[in-house]
């Protein structure tokens, strides 16, 4: 498949008026509101188009499947530290750029926009534009490469994406220790304002899990420091990331809330998991959505409905109305037809 | 005769007269900001104290029509803070106060006016600081470095303006209050934050950033590496990095620049090298000793001719003086200098130095360079008299050649100081007419008329097509295949 491939199919929807659902794996279908539109497949633009491990940057199509670019990233002892979430084994590396997510790693290495570089962009006017670039720093012109990161798709089509990656830890160590939650949230951010090599933090029903990555040395000093069991963290740290963790099982709606890493343990009824060492709690709860947005917005934070058997059109939280012209006038610059991923992000946009 | 204008009779109705300067002998300071060859009255400075006094200037330019250009220190070096010569500069130096510092949370709360350095002095208590640290950190501001997206010696490691800001407040330019981002890791919509770092102050007004602080690391070392060639040493940055080691600092000097520093702050540099790189390691002592020594024998493998591991933090700060102390130093060897700011891949630095130490004996002007090599931005800096107008105009052609060979390996025009008014020619070569029609959409979205900074960053397609022009006068054309409009 080209770039022509796409192009084509843009103005032609352009033309009749159709909208269009552009689509990778579909691993993360159940994000976002609901989905309307014609699928436009991005799975056969696939490929890495450039690759040097000295330079800390790989350059890959919208299709490549993202377990295929970490294995190749792992023979070359490299890693995307913010571990996108897979969601299962068809996710690529467009539609993870596209949804924005990261994993476990996010609090201590940053996330998923912190490590785009430069994209290639199809528009709704069909145009293949470039954006950013593959260098680690260049600030020529405004930041369009990172606006397009979790604009899940309503921008255009992200075609080819520059990250920037990182080496991968030569050590890494997990424990386990049992707190309850005020002083696990606590703990969690006396660790990060020290210089300890804390790659994630979960806590969930009493158990913080904690993990160290960094030099043989760092990570031995570390794990003597903070004490606690320790246990072989692979798999767990990849339930946490793609949640098939126990926790996220079941059929209750699930709650995505981000907010300071020092905000109490949210008042809500529902078991709750919390990453990042505080920044990010989940909670499963059946209760209003009112309630859930109003506990997040007391404590300066905001609440997205994750998954839930009957999403509608509002499953993020409101916008300022400032902020939602400012959104509007955006897509209409991008998108002028309204023809990506409508509703996706916002309704009616 | 400013006392007439109509727009300072409209800000005289709610900001005290110390507020506005509008007779030539006050708005002279102002009339250019870190790069001088660009100089220009405003019409008329605000300096706001208040959000609420910010708010109401932008209210009555905005209903005025007349343009308005945000400043913080005035240390930037392209020129992005040039006042308009028909509209008000809004200097927000009286935004000093840092608002609140939270231990726990690791945030800091500040208005635009604070310095940069004075960030990381007050978290240093609590064992914190503020990773960004552009050279000129004890001057400039936190509000001017969100504008330019400021990086510094660190950034390979621990990022840029854009990777420790997590939030900002201000205005649009008809006053309207805009908050994005704050104290959680994500918000809503569209990632608007990343828009406005770097947007060199021609989307908002910021009047108060939230900073990420990081723990201090317990100890840092430096090894200064002597290298014959400047292409061994190039070939050495690359074989630390391939090793998997991201090191806190990694910087070249060449021999030209280290002469210049040594003069003039006695750094202890090795002046028989072609060039030297210093190149950090930080962490706990364990972690720090490890690194070190795998570093000491990559470079050793990679053909250092001498090494120097700094022995305490007094000797560290020491080797860090000269490089941060660079552009002064080369300012004491030449009337003037022109400091370039272009990136390219790393791999490709051999074939660039070559390129410039052609270009020197081209337009017969020296060029010593300094590096933040970790990630390939390079600061050539062009020495040159600037009352020899041939000089200055060969300074220029020099410039544009060594920015358009970074466009062409792969890199960028700018790393860290912006496009301002300087580089807005290379914007041309950088980007086709589509990608810049896509960046005057997106500052219509915050600016439908313009009036914020405008003139900087973005060209137009019309001043492209003039400069491709002259560029076809020159033989050089670059991208001869696009359509210029």
């Amino acid at each position: 498949m080209t770039l022509e491939h796409f192009q084509e199919r843009i103005r032609a929807a352009v033309a009749s008026g159709e909208k269009l659902r552009l689509r990778g794996g579909g691993s993360k279908d159940f994000y976002g509101n609901a989905l309307s539109g014609e699928i436009l497949d991005t799975r056969g633009y696939a490929g890495i188009v450039a690759y040097e491990p000295s330079e800390l940057v790989v350059t890959a199509r919208c299709g490549t499947p993202l377990a295929e670019l970490e294995d190749l990233l792992a023979q070359n002892r490299q890693c995307l530290p913010f571990e996108p979430p897979h969601f299962g084994p068809a996710a690529t590396l467009g539609g993870s750029v596209a949804a924005g997510l990261s994993g476990p790693g996010r609090a201590a290495a940053g996330a998923l926009r912190d490590f785009v570089l430069g994209i290639k962009l199809i528009d709704g006017r069909a145009q293949a534009l470039d954006f950013g670039g593959q260098v680690m720093k260049n600030v020529a012109g405004y930041d369009v490469s990172r606006l397009l990161a979790g604009s899940l798709g309503t921008l255009g089509l992200i075609a080819e994406v520059s990250l920037k990656l990182a080496p991968r830890p030569q050590a890494e160590a997990s424990l386990r220790l049992e707190m309850p939650p005020a002083r696990a949230l606590e703990t969690m951010n006396r660790w990060a304002g020290q210089p300890l090599p804390v790659s994630a933090t979960a806590w969930h029903d009493g158990e913080l899990s904690v993990r160290l990555s960094g030099s043989e040395a760092g990570v031995r000093a570390a794990a003597a420091k903070i004490g606690g069991a320790a246990f072989d963290g692979a798999a767990f740290w990849r339930g946490v990331r793609d949640q098939t963790e126990a926790f996220f099982s079941g059929p209750e709606p699930l709650w995505r809330v981000s907010l300071p890493s020092t905000a109490p343990a949210l008042p809500l009824d529902g078991p709750q998991l919390v990453e990042w060492n505080g920044g990010l709690r989940w909670l499963k709860s059946g209760i209003d959505a009112a309630l859930v947005r109003e506990a997040a917005q007391r404590v300066n934070g905001n609440a997205t409905l994750f998954r839930a058997p009957d999403k509608k059109a509002d499953c993020f939280a409101p916008l300022a109305p400032v902020l939602e012209r400012i959104h509007r006038e955006l897509k209409a610059a991008f998108d002028p037809a309204g023809i990506f991923n409508h509703g996706r992000l916002l309704p009616g946009l | 005769m400013g006392a007439a204008l109509p727009v300072v009779a409209a800000l005289r109705e709610f900001l005290p007269e110390r507020a506005i300067l509008h007779e030539e002998e006050d708005t002279r300071p102002y009339e250019c900001d870190g790069l001088t060859a660009y100089r220009q009255l405003p019409m008329v400075v605000a300096l706001p104290e208040t959000e609420q006094q910010v708010q109401r200037i932008l209210r009555v330019c905005s209903s005025m029509g007349i343009p308005v250009v945000p400043r913080g220190a005035g240390t930037g070096l392209s020129g992005g803070a040039l006042p308009p010569g028909d509209g008000v500069l809004l200097s927000m130096a009286k935004f000093m106060r840092v608002l609140h510092i939270d231990p726990l949370a690791r945030v800091a709360v500040v208005q635009p006016g604070v310095r940069n350095a004075v960030v990381s002095e007050l978290a240093a208590p609590f064992g914190l600081y503020y990773a960004p640290d552009p050279s000129s950190q004890i001057a400039c501001t936190i509000g001017g470095n969100v504008s330019e997206n400021s990086g510094g010696v660190h950034c390979l490691k621990y990022g840029l303006t854009l990777h420790n800001v997590l939030g900002v407040r201000g205005f649009t330019i008809d006053g309207e209050p805009l908050e994005i981002g704050g104290g959680a890791p994500d918000a809503p919509g569209y990632d608007l934050l990343a828009l406005a770092i770097g947007s060199e102050g021609m989307l908002m007004v910021v009047t108060e950033v939230t900073l990420k602080l990081l723990p201090k690391p317990q100890c840092a070392r430096v090894i200064m590496a002597s290298f014959d060639d400047v292409e061994k040493a190039g070939a050495a940055v690359a074989d630390v990095i391939g090793a998997g080691i991201v090191p806190a600092g990694l910087e070249m000097m060449d021999r030209p620049a280290t002469h210049a520093v040594e003069q003039y702050v006695h750094a202890g540099y090795d002046l028989e090298a072609a060039a030297i790189l210093l190149c950090e390691s930080d962490g706990t002592a364990e972690e720090v000793e490890d690194e070190i020594a795998r570093m000491k024998s990559i470079l050793e493998r990679a053909g250092a001719a001498r090494m120097t591991v700094s022995r305490d933090e007094t000797e560290r700060l020491r080797f860090w003086s000269g490089r941060k102390a660079a552009f002064p130093a080369v300012g004491r060897i030449s009337p003037d200098y022109y400091c370039m700011d272009g990136t390219i891949p790393r791999k490709r630095l051999g074939e660039v130095l070559t390129f410039i130490g052609a270009l020197e004996k081209k337009y017969g002007l020296r060029c010593p360079n300094v590096f933040h090599a970790g990630d390939g931005n390079l600061h050539p800096l062009i020495l040159f008299d600037a009352n020899d107008a041939d000089q200055l105009h060969r300074t220029e052609q020099f410039a544009a050649e060594v920015l358009e060979k970074c466009v062409e390996v792969g890199g960028t025009i700018t790393g860290e100081h912006g496009v301002g008014v300087e580089k807005i020619n290379q914007m041309c070569v950088q980007f086709r007419p589509p990608e810049l029609e896509l960046f005057r959409a997106v500052k219509r979205a915050f600016d439908p008329r313009g009036l914020l900074n405008p003139g900087k960053a973005v060209p137009t397609l019309a001043r492209c097509a003039e400069y491709g022009g002259m560029r076809v006068h020159g033989g050089k054309l670059p991208h001869p295949e696009l359509p210029r409009f």
